[in-house]
């Protein structure tokens, strides 16, 4: 098991400037998500962490050795790809073997190593069948063991649920974090589901435009966004925004949206004039009369045990997530109000989140 | 638009009988979900409603005339499917247009023009008239392909999983639009999905297929909160309801004869207990949320918890289920 610890990594196709810049640790044991929509150069920092794409610039460090000139095939990590590559002529056992076989290892070891690899991942009783028969995803778990079996100090995996319907999806990413907790096993995982990621993840990087535009645990980085792109790639549904302009003052502790204070965490930093946005999550907005703002129903989505309301106020559209027990109806005209100590405010320009007291409590950077 | 009657229905592949015995009403303006899982017997029965397969027994009647003999056409219905099947040797305008400019249906020019322009609006496509169908991203294809549907004035929209080829935020969007559309123009509407959460979020009324039948027909409210059985229990829910024997746990308000019961997460209530019976085994980070996975002996439970509560694997609890489903032993829902 290693840590892995990238040094101003950047990598150029041509004109195009895939990863920028990049500096950051992945410690030893633990499960990195590296998070973001397709194209924000998720894929190819993985790659050059594996050795299958070379740094334009930088340093990659495998617990503490420089591996960033080395062939994949050197840097002893496995792999796991969304389109699970296995050996259609094979068996499950051989399919599994196969990275042994080509390290030379003794065939009692490997024999005891498949197995014990193949219980972990409950297909046992599999092992003798071909795999041209498997469903998506025992497929899956076959590959997973091929990468597992080796003992690398690093497991990459690219979208490796990718290509499974959401509910086995969910199943397996249960399966996989559990598995996680009982190997320890240093793990660099893409994707682009960012519900798979607060799930499996200990930290989740999150990119975009090929920046890691930040680093933390998933409950952190949900509710301390770094910018409005996080902000509203995270959560299901995401964090909701209203927009208007106003001057703030350090210290400030409300913001004012058409004549009505809202409460928001003390702030630290100032703006004058700026275009501004208010982020709130769902879950931090309550419906009643007694609510400094007010709003049109737009829709209700009942979900059974909560449910999902849009409102279109003033400055822009709302989600609230409230219990299913509260009536509430289209149309209807309601009053809002807000967690007040988990809002926070953006500059619409730049998008970034304006420092405040909510920050403070932040674990990682 | 229409009320559409289906009666007594069934429906067999060879020896495979894909539709038993179903008989549904649609009323006019109603959103009807058809939910269940792959195989259930969703996409027959719109096939059949659409004229595009044919019962072996029962009838079908639009607005109390009997469709059942006619041909697809004949039935002034709409259908939306899965796979955005546009014309792209066409522009968005032309896609829209085309089942308006059917050579029977003779309408002017300028009206075509009016109503491919409102319907654009509405799925919200007006800006790319004229782009080719092509040069579209998915969601976009799919709106024109909904639109395409909606620019009919048809006795019903039959819509086959419409929005599952999409990305989840899409998704989440466009539930929300087709809903408001649907109730901007009172359509009536059968709509067939696997996925709960289009299902409670859109229907007025939800059917639950399983192999054939038709097993409940309820609001999202009632097929939620009262489930016919064990199987309708089991496919509405998030997390999916966790079933146990009556003897595994505290119950409280259970009617005598119940064999297995049905906890969500608002039947369970935790107290973190050193000597608790619950084992904490795996909390998954949602955000807004947690999901708490929990070993009770050999019984597994998972249940929501808010973020503020810091559970953690190895913790302990003591569980008590507070009224929740209760099913007996053929396992029909229980009411107390």
């Amino acid at each position: 098991m290693a840590e892995i610890d990238l040094q101003g990594i950047q990598k150029r196709f041509g004109d195009f400037m895939a990863v920028r810049e990049s500096s950051f640790t992945i410690r030893d044991g633990e499960f990195f998500v590296l998070l973001g929509p397709s194209g924000c150069g998720k894929t190819t920092t993985l790659r050059m962490i594996a050795g299958l794409e070379l740094p334009t610039e930088g340093k990659i460090l495998l617990d503490g050795e420089d591996v960033t000139y080395k062939r994949a095939s050197q840097r002893d990590i496995g792999f796991v790809f969304q389109l699970f590559a296995l050996y259609p002529h094979m068996r499950v056992r051989e399919n599994i073997a196969f990275p042994l076989k080509c390290q030379g290892v003794p065939r009692a070891e490997s024999k005891r190593r498949v197995e014990e690899v193949a219980k972990l991942l409950r297909i046992e009783h599999l092992l003798e069948r071909s795999v041209s028969g498997l469903s998506g995803g025992d497929s899956q778990r076959v590959a997973l063991g091929r990468a597992l079996v080796r003992r690398a100090k690093a497991c990459m995996m690219d979208e490796p649920l990718g290509a499974l319907d959401a509910e086995f999806r969910h199943l397996m990413s249960v399966e996989l974090h559990a598995l996680h907790d009982r190997i320890r096993a240093t793990t660099v995982y893409v994707t682009h589901d960012q519900t798979e990621a607060m799930a499996m993840a200990d930290r989740i990087a999150v990119m975009n435009h090929g920046v890691v535009v930040q680093i933390g645990s998933p409950q952190d980085i949900y509710d301390r966004p770094a910018d409005m792109h996080v902000a509203g790639f995270i959560g299901s549904p995401p964090m909701s925004f209203l927009r208007f302009k106003s001057s703030l003052a350090p210290g400030q502790s409300s913001v004012q949206l058409n004549g009505e204070a809202i409460r928001v965490p003390p702030l630290r930093q100032g703006v004058v004039e700026g275009e501004l946005a208010l982020g709130v999550r769902p879950e931090h907005v309550r419906i009643s009369d007694l609510g400094e703002m007010r709003g049109e129903v737009f829709s209700v989505e009942y979900m059974g045990t909560m449910q999902i309301v849009t409102i279109n106020a003033r400055h822009g559209q709302l989600k609230a997530r409230i219990s299913a027990r509260q009536r509430v109806r289209v149309g209807e005209a309601v009053g809002l109000s807000f967690d007040s100590e988990r809002l926070v405010v953006f500059d619409a320009v730049s998008g970034s989140a304006l420092k405040s007291r909510l920050f403070e409590g932040s674990v990682s950077g | 638009m229409a009320e559409v009657l289906v009666d007594r229905v069934t429906k067999r592949f060879g020896d495979a009988e894909a539709n038993r015995d179903i008989s549904l009403t649609v009323p006019n303006g109603e959103f009807l979900v058809l939910l269940g899982p792959t195989g259930a017997g969703k996409t027959t029965l719109l096939r059949l409603i659409a004229g595009l397969e044919r019962p072996d027994a029962g009838n079908i009647l639009f607005d109390a005339r009997d469709v059942t003999d006619d041909p697809p056409a004949q039935r002034n219905v709409s259908v939306v499917f899965q796979q955005y099947s546009l014309y792209p040797h066409l522009t968005v305008f032309d896609n829209l247009a085309f089942p308006l400019r059917a050579p029977a249906r003779r309408i002017p020019e300028s009206e075509i023009k009016r109503r491919v322009e409102e319907v654009a609006r509405l799925v919200r496509i007006d800006h790319k008239l004229a782009n080719s169908a092509t040069r579209l991203s998915g969601g976009e294809m799919q709106r024109v392909a909904i639109g395409r549907a909606l620019v009919r004035r048809p006795a019903i929209y039959l819509m086959d999983e419409p929005l599952s080829s999409l990305d989840a935020k899409l998704r989440a969007e466009l539930r929300v639009e087709l809903k408001h559309i649907q109730a901007d123009l009172g359509a009536t509407v059968l709509y067939v999905t696997h996925d709960q959460v289009e299902a409670l979020t859109m229907a007025s009324r939800i059917g639950i297929l399983e192999q054939g039948r038709l097993v409940q027909v309820g609001t999202p409210q009632d097929v939620y909160e009262r489930p016919a059985n064990i199987y309708v229990a089991a496919r509405l829910g998030i997390p999916a309801i966790n079933f146990l024997p009556i003897d595994a746990l505290p119950v409280e308000g259970a009617p005598p004869r119940t064999a297995t019961v049905g906890a969500r997460t608002e039947h369970i209530e935790l107290v973190p207990a050193l000597d608790g019976p619950a084992e904490v085994v795996l909390v998954e980070h949602l955000g807004s949320e947690n999901f708490l996975h929990l070993l009770v002996g050999q019984q597994k439970l998972v249940t929501l918890v808010p973020p503020g509560e810091r559970w953690h694997p190895g913790a302990r609890a003591r569980v008590t289920l507070r009224r929740p489903l209760c099913f007996d032993t053929a396992g029909q829902l229980l009411v107390a």
